[in-house]
């Protein structure tokens, strides 16, 4: 195992994810909600589609439309424009990791945030069952392409 | 108020992604890259993210209902079965084949461009989907 220097930017992630730490902490302790990504858009796309009475999407919207908010405010607070998306993939590539990861978090009911962040933290069994495969599939999904040449 | 609540923490979300590293697809391969040239800084996201939250959850914990609304909305199901482990296992697969997961996807649609929409659009076909696919436990 090679470990990249020159990119580690242990300050920085370990500030981003403490952020993301409170934003989840917040959610919770606030109104009750847990963070996780994909069971917000999930959630707002099933109502958007079919709406349920009772039911309240405002929140949902208003949440998934503020996180667009992050690299302006990284632009603000820095001066710098966020590194970002770089097109290694080929839209075809990227358009079947897209519905791989949405039919996997909507299924396995989470993704990072949801079970690698909140779930984990309240030490919920199913959360770290799937933190567990969807980590142990990521590595070897990255393995498998650098073995097939891919990347 | 709660909604307010919600647009604060969804802000917080997309910068802390920002700060963090995770908008950048490069860098995530780059964590799950562990033979070849192994970038950890996402190990330190996720550990920051969970430190926090174990001290908040502690806080929860105590409380019979959250700040803003009448009661705390959490998972019923504690079984760990086969659609969350099938589930999980198709995200690892994505989340390495292109190095997005959700929340830095549905972010990097701030960047307005045709990678950030494909995926997106994609995702988001996958999580309805999901929704009529039975499997049994």
């Amino acid at each position: 195992m090679l470990i990249d220097w020159t990119n580690f930017t242990p300050l920085s992630s370990a500030l981003g994810g403490a952020l993301i730490g409170l934003a989840a902490l917040l959610l919770y302790l606030f109104n009750g909600r847990i963070m996780g990504a994909s069971g917000i858009l999930g959630q707002a796309l099933a109502e958007l589609i079919q709406p349920v009475e009772g039911h309240r999407l405002g929140w949902r919207i208003v949440f998934l439309l503020s996180m667009l908010a992050g690299p302006a405010l990284y632009l603000f607070l820095t001066g710098q424009e966020v590194a970002r998306m770089q097109a290694a993939s080929s839209p075809a590539m990227l358009a079947l990791a897209g519905l791989i990861v949405g039919l996997g978090t909507g299924l396995g009911s989470g993704c990072t945030s949801g079970h690698g962040i909140c779930g984990l933290a309240r030490f919920s069994k199913r959360s770290l069952a799937a933190v567990l495969v969807f980590m142990a599939f990521g590595f070897l999904t990255v393995y498998a392409l650098r073995v097939l040449g891919v990347q | 108020m709660s909604l307010l609540l919600s647009l604060i923490t969804g802000a917080l979300f997309g910068l802390g992604l920002a700060i963090a590293g995770m908008l950048n697809p490069t860098k995530v391969v780059a964590f799950l890259d562990i033979t070849g040239n192994w970038d950890p800084s996402l190990a330190f996201v996720m550990g920051a993210g969970l430190v926090v939250n174990l001290i908040g959850w502690q806080i929860a914990k105590r409380r019979t209902q959250p700040i803003f609304e009448s009661h705390f909305h959490l998972p019923q199901n504690s079984q760990i079965d086969r659609r969350l482990l099938i589930g999980s296992a198709l995200f690892g697969i994505g989340w390495g084949l292109a190095g997005l997961c959700p929340g830095p996807a549905i972010t990097s649609l701030a960047f307005m461009d045709s990678d950030a929409a494909i995926f997106f659009i994609a995702m988001a076909a996958g999580l309805l989907m999901s929704r009529r696919i039975f499997i049994k436990s």
